[in-house]
């Protein structure tokens, strides 16, 4: 960065000129590039279906509903896929924070037997890829009753090393004295944990809410295998059975692409800054 | 004693919520996989049998039902890995380079740039599913305007199959990689850039002697996420080419759930998982291995 300063004050500005004129070129090409398939998502969603195959690259004339139509009134119940995505996401997501909280606190701040197993064997599953899982984890929802039902996908996700992991790395990086001086005045260790670590912990809390929700929000494999029936879907499955179901019908499958789509960036849109700092913050530190 | 009983009893109470997740969906699988691996394990049957190593030895046995299609599931998956990971590392490096130079919309660019990554593997199957059409997709009509004709088959014939899966997973997780790595840039100290330029270092030498030695850690982790990650792949073959042309494509997470969950092969495919682990484990220490030597050389030149 600073060299680039340095650089300039030696260099002739037009030459200068010209650098900031090709970085920006690359980078709106580069943008063009994420941009574009989008805009041709909804472009094409605004299509008839001769309309779509005939004039692929062209802007939709006419403007027409259809497609938006023809999934509403369809066999498959796409909002209802929104609906199972977003509450599946939010159930595994508080069942993290709340499970890997405790835990991380009891492994950052106690003393007591067996705690070294305890965090070797919990890390120890970090490096083990999830398809280890894959086929005995089926047998065990099975078993339990839990396919095709919200079960499946919110409970067995939530089981995961990384969320206390990560949270017992912030937990050891609070200043002891606060907590010192609340056990001084009394307070027992559940009230210490929810009244002062929980609330100092809450950029850490948020990261791990944001990745957590992403993940699951995202997950494909496990939901296409264990969700059956088209009213128990969420999203990801749900798509790839409308892209089955409707494989010529361009403009409709995109108008279910876009359903899809405009929540999650609406979303982003938003959080943008959160989001890409929980990514890079458990990379960098995690 | 009574008082660290407590505190034990007390560590257990918090530990038990995550524990009892912990121990019915992470370490009894984790057993349970491979107990079902040393047996012929079969839903259509009472009874299984401990067959010890037997559907291990079957996948190393050339001519056995499982032995050729898991082979050439990981050939596939090593194909995937080989071709999208030197992508899937510079390509980010090269736009976070250019994110970091002092921009007035760096942001925005940022924000594009990391998008596609929320949309999930279902979405962006969709998309590039049309826009790859060999008929009615956009890329195809695109290269009709430019000249080239010829319908290319982007997802139903090699090696045009493997092109598309490279560049939609590069246009659907570059943005993952390329905040990792702006992060990283972020945290290399300004001081020695300056004192790069005051040796007369141009931009391509500090590139190399500063930028790079100072990614060192972001590169390691970068390139063992992605290298796993690429070794995972399964969404975008099932969407796009649905393991195809025949089983080119079909890489080993496919047909070890395909072997597992539809066909229901249970025992095989719980010991192709394992198998998948101990290579996935090597690749990962052969991977810290190398960037560490690397690290240990430059500080002895």
């Amino acid at each position: 960065m600073t060299a680039t300063v340095a650089d300039v004050r030696r260099r002739p500005s037009t030459r200068r000129i010209t650098a900031r004129a090709v970085l920006y070129a690359l980078l709106i090409v580069l943008a063009l590039i994420v941009v574009l398939p989008l805009v041709w998502m909804v472009l094409t969603s605004f299509k008839t279906d001769a309309d779509a195959i005939r004039h692929p690259y062209s802007l939709p004339s006419p403007f027409s509903l259809d497609a938006y139509r023809n999934l509403a009134s369809g066999q498959q119940p796409i909002l209802r896929w929104l609906w199972n995505s977003f509450s599946a996401a939010a159930i595994q997501t508080i069942l993290i924070l709340v499970t890997a909280s405790m835990g991380a606190y009891a492994l950052a701040r106690m003393e007591f037997a067996g705690k070294k197993i305890v965090f070797g064997l919990i890390i120890s599953t970090l490096l083990v890829p999830p398809v280890v899982f894959l086929i005995p984890n089926y047998l065990i929802v099975q078993n339990l009753g839990w396919l095709d039902t919200i079960l499946a996908i919110t409970v067995p996700g939530a089981a995961g090393a990384f969320g206390i992991f990560f949270l017992r790395q912030f937990f050891v990086g609070l200043p002891l004295e606060i907590e010192e001086a609340a056990r001084i005045d009394g307070a027992g260790d559940f009230r210490i944990f929810v009244q002062i670590v929980l609330p100092l912990a809450r950029p850490a809390l948020a990261t791990l809410a944001v990745l957590s929700f992403l993940n699951n929000w995202n997950d494909f494999l496990w939901p296409v295998y264990v969700l059956l029936s088209p009213e128990h879907m969420t999203l990801q499955p749900g798509l790839s059975m409308l892209q089955g179901a409707y494989r010529t019908h361009f403009a409709i499958v995109m108008a279910g692409a876009v359903i899809a789509s405009v929540p999650v960036l609406a979303v982003f849109a938003v959080a943008q800054r959160q989001i890409v700092d929980s990514v890079t913050g458990a990379a960098v530190k995690g | 004693m009574a008082r660290r009983r407590r505190r034990t009893l007390t560590a257990y109470l918090f530990l038990a919520p995550f524990l009892v997740l912990f121990i019915g969906f992470v370490l009894a699988p984790a057993v349970y996989g491979l107990w079902i691996s040393f047996t012929d394990w079969s839903p259509f049957r009472d009874v299984q049998h401990f067959i010890g190593l037997q559907n291990y030895a079957d996948l190393f046995t050339p001519g056995s039902t499982t032995s050729a299609d898991f082979w050439s599931s990981m050939r596939a998956t090593a194909i995937f890995v080989v071709a999208s990971v030197p992508f899937l590392v510079v390509v980010p490096l090269l736009v976070a380079v250019l994110l970091n130079q002092k921009l007035r919309a760096a942001s925005t660019f940022r924000t594009i740039f990391f998008a596609p990554y929320v949309l999930g593997v279902a979405v962006v199957g969709l998309i590039w599913g049309y826009v790859l059409d060999t008929q009615s997709g956009i890329l195809n009509h695109l290269l009709h305007a430019v000249g080239i004709r010829g319908d290319i088959p982007w997802t139903v014939d090699v090696p045009w199959a493997w092109v598309s899966l490279v560049g939609v997973t590069v246009w659907w997780t570059s943005g993952l990689n390329t905040v990792i790595f702006l992060a990283g840039l972020k945290g290399i100290n300004s001081e020695l850039y300056e004192a790069a330029s005051l040796d007369g270092a141009g931009r391509f030498r500090s590139f190399t002697n500063v930028t790079l030695p100072g990614l060192r850690p972001v590169m390691l982790f970068i390139t063992t996420t992605t290298v796993l990650a690429s070794a995972n792949m399964f969404g975008q073959s099932y969407l796009l080419t649905t393991g195809g042309p025949g089983n080119d494509t079909r890489t080993v997470i496919m047909y070890i759930a395909d072997q597992g969950l539809s066909q229901n092969n249970m025992a095989p495919a719980a010991a192709m998982s394992y198998v998948l682990f101990a290579f996935l484990a090597v690749v990962s220490i052969v991977n810290f291995r190398l960037q560490r030597e690397r690290v240990e050389k430059r500080r002895t030149r």
